[in-house]
C-alpha cells in the first residue's frame, strides 16, 4: 500500500472533522481548560479575585483540618451508600413487580416517576415540610394519638443526613425504576420461557440470568447515581441549609460558599480539586476494567 | 437557590428592556437583600424618594439574606453585568471589587455635598473609604447589640421582665417551665455567630472584643476572660435548645408571638416588631449591649455603585447617591427599617422607645466598630460554621470551641 493510493489521513472525512470544531474547542477550553485552571488556582491564596499568588499545599492543609470539610466527606460517604444501594434495590425491585403484565401499569409508573420531574428545591422544601415536627409526620401520628411518638430527623445532627437521603430517594427511584423497566423490557421473552421449562424459579431466572443479561443498564444506571451523589446541593440547601449546625453540610456546598461567600477562591478550588480527585479514584479504574485491555465487539 | 438567580436575571431583562425603550427618565436597577416585611416597606420609601427625582427605581430583590445575595451581585459585576447600584453592609465585602477597579469612585460628589460633616459617627465614612477615596453611601446604623424581650412571655412564665442578661439567665427555667423558648436562634449560621460576637462586646467588654477582633490576639482569645464569654455561650445555646427555625424573622415572629421570651438579634428585628403592630416598652422590651454594657456597633448597610459605561445611568447613580443621604429620605427610611440615620441633624422625634435609646447611645459615643469592618469575610465565615456547629451540638465542648476559635484568630486576616 503506497501513500499515493491513499489520500491524507488527515483530509479524510473533511467535513465532519470541520463540523465538529466547535464542540471539540467547547470541550478542551470550557473543561479541560477550566479544569487545569481550577486545580492551578487552587495552589494560590487568591481572595475573591484570582491571582497567581502562590502559596504551595497551604489551601489543602487548611482543608483538611476544617472540621466542617471532615464532615462533609463522611455526609457524603453515608448519603452515597444509601442512595446507591437503596435507589438500585427499590428501583429494581418496581421494576420487576411492574414488569408482571399487571393492570394499570401506566398509572403506577406515571405515579412513580413523577417525583422526578420536580425539582430537587421543591422536593427538598416538601420534605422539609413532612418532616418538620411541628407541621409534618410527628404531628400527625401525636395527633392520632401517640403523643410521645418522635421524628424529626431534620432537626437532629445524627440523624439528618438519612432525611436528607428519604427525599433524594423519594426523588430519584423512580428514574431508576424506568430505566430498570426498560432493560427487563429487553430481554427476549423465550428466554423465560426457558427458564421455566427447565423448572428454574422466578427469583432465581432474575438473579441469576436476567440481572446478568442487563449489565449495560446497570453501568448507566450506576453513572447516573454516582454523578448525582458527588453533586448533590440544592437538596440540602432547600431542606436544611447545611443544618442543624454543620451536620449536614457536603462537599459541594463547602465549594460553593467558600468560593462565592467567604470570598476566598484558593479555599473553594481546593476543595473542588479534592471533589475531581475522588471522581478520578473511582472513575479510572472502572474505565480501565471497562474499556481497556479486551476489545467489546 | 435557583429561582432566587431568575429572579435577578428577570429583573436585569426587564432593566435591558426598559433601556431600549426611549425612555426620558433613566431607570437604574438597585440590589438589595430587604425582602422581609419590615425592610421591604423601609426599600419603598427610597424607591419613592429616587423616582420622585424624575428616575426610576427597579428593584432587584434578593430573598435569602445576605449571605444568598451578596454571591449574585459579586458575580454580576465581575461578570461584567453590573447593576446601577448595589447593597453591600459597608465595611469589608466590597473590598477587592474596589481594587480591581470595578467599583465607582464618589470622591467628587461626597466632597461636593460635604459628606465627611454630615455623617456621623466618621467611622461610618472610614469603612467606605479606601485608599483616601469614598466609595459607598452609609445609609443606616444597624447595630447588633440588641436583645428583644416579649413581654407577654414573662408574665406568663410569672416573672419579671428582665432587666439585663444574667437576669435573663436566670428566668429560663420559669419560662421552660411555661412552655416557652428562652431565647430564639434560627438556624441560619449568621445568627449564631452574631449573637456570640454580642455576647463578647457584652459580656467580655468593649476591649476585649476589640483585643480579639481589631488587634486579633490570638492568645488573649485562647484565655480566661474569653472563656467567660463562652460559658454566657454555653448559656445561650442550652436556651435555644428547640427554636426550630431558619431565617431570623421566623424567630423573631417566635418572640412577637409570645412564643419564645427573647432574641439577640440586630436592630433591624425591630421593623418586624412594627409591622405586627407592636408597641416598644408595652408588648416587648429592647436591651441595647444587652444591658451590660451599652455600647452600638456601627455596621450597616450601604450602596455601592459599580462603574458603568453608560451617561445617563452615571448620571442617575450620582442623583441617588444624593437621594440617599438626603434628610427625608434618611427618616422615612430609617423609621421604617427600625435602623439610626447616618446623620446627625435630622428630625427623629417620631422614633420610638428602642431606637430613642439607641440615638442616646450613638449620641454619647459609645460605638465599636463591627466584625463586617474588622474581619475579611472568609474569617467571618469560619467563624460562622464554628458557631453554628457550636449551637447545634450541645455535646461540643466550650474547651474545644473555644480552641477553635483561637485558632481563627490567629489566621485571621
Amino acid at each position: 500500500m503506497s501513500n499515493n493510493e491513499r489520500p491524507n489521513q488527515l483530509f479524510r472525512n473533511l467535513n465532519a472533522k470541520i463540523a465538529s470544531i466547535p464542540m471539540i474547542l467547547t470541550a478542551v477550553v470550557v473543561f479541560v481548560g477550566g479544569t487545569a485552571w481550577t486545580v492551578l488556582y487552587s495552589f494560590t491564596n487568591s481572595k475573591l479575585l484570582p491571582r497567581l499568588n502562590f502559596v504551595g499545599l497551604d489551601q489543602y492543609h487548611r482543608l483538611w483540618s476544617t472540621s466542617r470539610w471532615l464532615v462533609s466527606i463522611e455526609n457524603l460517604l453515608i448519603y452515597g451508600a444509601i442512595s446507591l444501594v437503596f435507589s438500585l434495590v427499590i428501583g429494581f425491585l418496581l421494576a420487576a413487580l411492574l414488569d408482571q403484565k399487571i393492570r394499570f401499569e401506566d398509572t403506577f409508573r406515571t405515579i412513580f416517576l413523577y417525583p422526578f420531574a420536580l425539582s430537587f428545591i421543591v422536593t427538598g422544601l416538601v420534605w422539609q415540610w413532612l418532616l418538620n415536627p411541628d407541621f409534618g409526620v410527628q404531628r400527625v401520628v401525636r395527633d392520632l394519638g401517640w403523643t410521645s411518638f418522635s421524628f424529626d430527623p431534620l432537626y437532629n445532627s445524627s440523624i439528618v443526613i438519612y432525611g436528607i437521603s428519604i427525599a433524594a430517594l423519594w426523588q430519584g427511584t423512580g428514574l431508576i425504576m424506568c430505566l430498570m423497566l426498560a432493560g427487563l423490557r429487553g430481554i427476549d421473552e423465550d428466554i423465560w420461557k426457558a427458564a421455566r421449562v427447565d423448572g428454574i424459579p422466578a427469583w432465581k431466572t432474575y438473579l441469576f440470568i436476567i440481572i446478568p443479561m442487563m449489565r449495560p443498564v446497570f453501568i448507566t444506571t450506576l453513572v447516573i447515581i454516582a454523578a448525582g451523589i458527588v453533586k448533590v446541593y440544592d437538596l440540602v440547601v432547600a431542606q436544611t441549609s447545611g443544618g442543624p449546625g454543620i451536620a449536614s453540610e457536603v462537599p459541594a456546598k463547602y465549594v460553593y460558599d467558600y468560593m462565592f461567600f467567604a470570598q476566598n477562591l484558593g479555599q473553594g478550588f481546593a476543595a473542588s480539586t479534592m471533589m475531581l480527585l475522588s471522581v478520578v479514584i473511582v472513575i479510572v479504574p472502572w474505565a480501565y476494567l471497562e474499556f481497556g485491555g479486551k476489545k467489546h465487539g | 437557590m435557583r429561582y432566587k438567580f431568575l429572579t435577578a436575571a428577570f429583573a436585569a431583562t426587564v432593566a435591558a428592556l426598559n433601556f431600549a425603550g426611549p425612555a426620558a427618565a433613566t431607570d437604574l436597577e438597585v440590589t438589595h437583600w430587604w425582602t422581609s416585611g419590615g425592610e421591604a416597606a423601609a426599600v419603598a420609601e427610597l424607591a419613592k424618594a429616587f423616582d420622585g427625582t424624575g428616575n426610576h427605581w427597579v428593584d432587584g430583590a434578593i430573598a435569602g439574606s445576605g449571605g444568598t445575595a451578596r454571591p449574585i451581585m459579586i458575580s454580576r459585576i465581575t461578570g461584567g453585568d453590573p447593576m446601577g447600584a448595589t447593597q453591600f453592609n459597608h465595611g469589608r465585602q466590597a473590598e477587592e471589587l474596589v481594587q480591581a477597579g470595578l467599583m465607582r469612585d464618589l470622591t467628587d460628589i461626597a466632597t461636593k455635598d460635604k459628606w465627611t460633616e454630615i455623617v456621623r459617627p466618621k467611622s461610618l465614612l472610614d469603612s467606605c473609604t479606601i485608599d483616601g477615596k469614598i466609595y459607598c453611601v452609609p445609609v443606616n446604623i444597624h447595630s447588633w447589640q440588641w436583645l428583644w424581650l416579649s413581654n407577654e412571655a414573662f408574665q406568663k412564665a410569672g416573672v419579671p421582665t428582665p432587666k439585663d442578661w444574667n437576669e435573663f439567665v436566670a428566668a429560663a427555667p420559669a419560662l421552660q417551665k411555661a412552655g416557652i423558648i428562652p431565647l430564639a436562634v434560627g438556624g441560619q449560621p449568621w445568627q449564631a455567630s452574631g449573637a456570640f460576637d454580642v455576647l463578647l462586646a457584652a459580656v467580655g467588654g468593649t476591649d476585649a472584643f476589640l483585643k480579639v477582633y481589631k488587634d486579633k490576639d490570638a492568645k488573649f482569645a485562647a484565655g480566661p476572660e474569653i472563656a467567660k464569654v463562652f460559658k454566657a455561650a454555653d448559656d445561650a445555646r442550652k436556651m435555644a435548645k428547640n427554636t426550630n427555625v431558619q431565617d431570623w424573622n421566623q424567630a423573631t415572629n417566635l418572640v412577637i408571638t409570645g412564643k419564645a421570651g427573647g432574641q439577640i438579634m440586630g436592630d433591624w428585628a425591630q421593623g418586624e416588631f412594627q409591622v405586627a403592630g407592636k408597641t416598644a416598652g408595652k408588648d416587648y422590651t429592647c436591651l441595647p449591649g444587652l444591658g451590660l454594657n451599652e455600647v452600638i456597633a456601627t455596621g450597616g448597610d450601604a450602596f455601592y455603585f459599580p462603574l458603568l459605561k453608560d451617561a445617563d445611568k452615571s448620571k442617575a447613580q450620582e442623583v441617588l447617591a444624593e437621594t440617599l443621604l438626603d434628610p427625608k429620605t434618611q427618616v422615612a427610611f430609617n423609621l421604617k427599617k427600625g435602623s439610626l440615620p447616618v446623620r446627625g441633624d435630622v428630625d427623629l422625634n417620631a422614633a420610638n422607645d428602642c431606637m430613642k435609646k439607641g440615638l442616646a447611645i450613638l449620641a454619647k459615643g459609645a460605638v465599636i466598630p463591627w466584625t463586617d469592618q474588622l474581619l475579611s469575610q472568609d474569617s467571618q465565615k469560619q467563624k460562622e460554621d464554628l458557631f453554628s456547629e457550636f449551637f447545634a451540638k450541645p455535646d461540643m465542648t466550650l474547651e474545644e470551641a473555644q480552641k477553635r476559635f483561637a485558632e481563627i484568630i490567629a489566621s485571621a486576616d
